[in-house]
């Protein structure tokens, strides 16, 4: 990391500036920066993080940028990172203040907008598959495969906040390798006894 | 007094706007036009559509948009710093303890089970974000689009900017023809 500062100024603008469509859309992008292409973090970090940020209130991606930051330079590096991502965009909402009802109207820019919609959708996708596969990979198939269907209940059937699920699970998880391990005993001890 | 009052206006909206940006915009509204009338009800939707129109975060448009309406570039700064501050605080700090036990199976356990939570997250919102495509541009765009840059993400693995830059350019450009 030869300048950090500037790292984090161009990968914070950047998903700030292409993140269309609210905070959730923008997560893909700060993904690639931070994991693929700027190497702060792992992709298990980068799961953790958004998890948390999940669970806790506020705008997602200004709490991202500044753990990004933080983690990345420190304060310092947190104030950085969390103004390259909202200031340009807060300061053409300023600036745009008169041109308000032009905007919101006009053809070209909802064109754009929905153009860039399907993007967004398959790169949300692939987030999709990828943390799928890692779940999978670190409970196998079978419990893996529970998980899902029960995040999905609780997430779309009975439209739980998202942040309660992501406790609930987190619950469960600071429990996950003694539970394991404990079964892996007690087969242990069935076998020799057998 | 104002300084104060717009500060408490956006520290609560998005304290209490649990889920990211897009739930807090119910709270902004009993707060900026019900409460303290800053904008009127017409103002806020004028704003609004203003703010999907523009990249970045939504609450940090809206903090923006209306400290500055009501205070000037001092009016966005202090809006600003309440709507990110405290939630960028708690973050950091909850991170900070978990990584100091990294190494424990507790934290690791938490990391595992928190995959697929965020796995079946990510898959709602492509479900939800590709209806919207659908419902903006009709199913036959929406799909070649959708392939097109799935290929070119995953086997070419172009840079996302580039995709995003390149659906802006045809749907500035083509789509208002159509």
């Amino acid at each position: 990391m030869k300048h950090p500062y500037r790292e984090l100024i161009i990968a914070m603008t950047r998903t700030g500036i292409l993140g269309f469509g609210g905070g959730p859309s923008v997560i893909p992008l700060i993904r690639h920066e931070a994991v693929s292409k700027f190497k702060w973090i792992d992709d298990d970090e980068f799961g953790e993080i958004l998890a948390i940020a999940n669970a806790l209130p506020g705008p997602i991606a200004t709490k991202m940028s500044a753990y990004l930051g933080h983690k990345v330079k420190g304060v310092p590096g947190a104030v950085v990172a969390t103004a390259a991502h909202i200031l340009p965009t807060c300061v053409a909402m300023a600036a745009l203040f008169a041109a308000v009802n032009v905007l919101s109207h006009s053809k070209i820019v909802s064109g754009m907008i929905g153009a860039v919609t399907p993007v967004i959708a398959v790169m949300l996708g692939i987030m999709a598959y990828e943390f799928g596969q890692k779940a999978l990979k670190g409970f196998g198939l079978l419990a893996g495969v529970l998980f899902f269907i029960l995040a999905f209940l609780g997430l779309q059937v009975f439209s739980i906040h998202p942040g309660i699920i992501v406790i609930l699970f987190l619950t469960y998880g600071a429990f996950h390798f003694k539970l394991k391990r404990k079964a892996a005993r007690e087969k242990d001890k069935g076998v020799s006894a057998s | 007094m104002i300084i104060f009052y717009l500060f408490w206006a956006f520290f609560i909206a998005n304290l209490l706007g649990y889920g990211g940006g897009p739930a807090s915009i119910p709270l902004n509204f009993e707060e900026v036009v019900q409460h303290f009338h800053w904008l009127s009800k017409e103002e806020f939707s004028n704003m609004l559509a203003l703010a999907n129109a523009l990249p970045g975060p939504i609450a940090t448009k809206i903090a923006a948009y209306v400290g500055y309406s009501v205070l000037g570039w001092p009016g966005v700064f202090i809006a600003l710093i309440a709507t990110v501050l405290p939630s960028a605080i708690a973050l950091v700090l909850l991170l900070k303890l978990i990584g100091r036990y990294r190494q424990s199976p507790v934290v690791k356990g938490m990391t595992l089970a928190v995959q697929p939570v965020i796995a079946v997250m990510m898959l709602i919102l492509t479900w939800e974000i590709g209806g919207d495509a659908i419902r903006s541009i009709g199913m036959v765009q929406s799909l070649v689009i959708a392939l097109i840059s799935l290929a070119a993400l995953t086997k070419f693995r172009v840079h996302p900017a580039f995709l995003i830059v390149a659906a802006f350019a045809y749907g500035g450009l083509v789509i208002p023809l159509l």
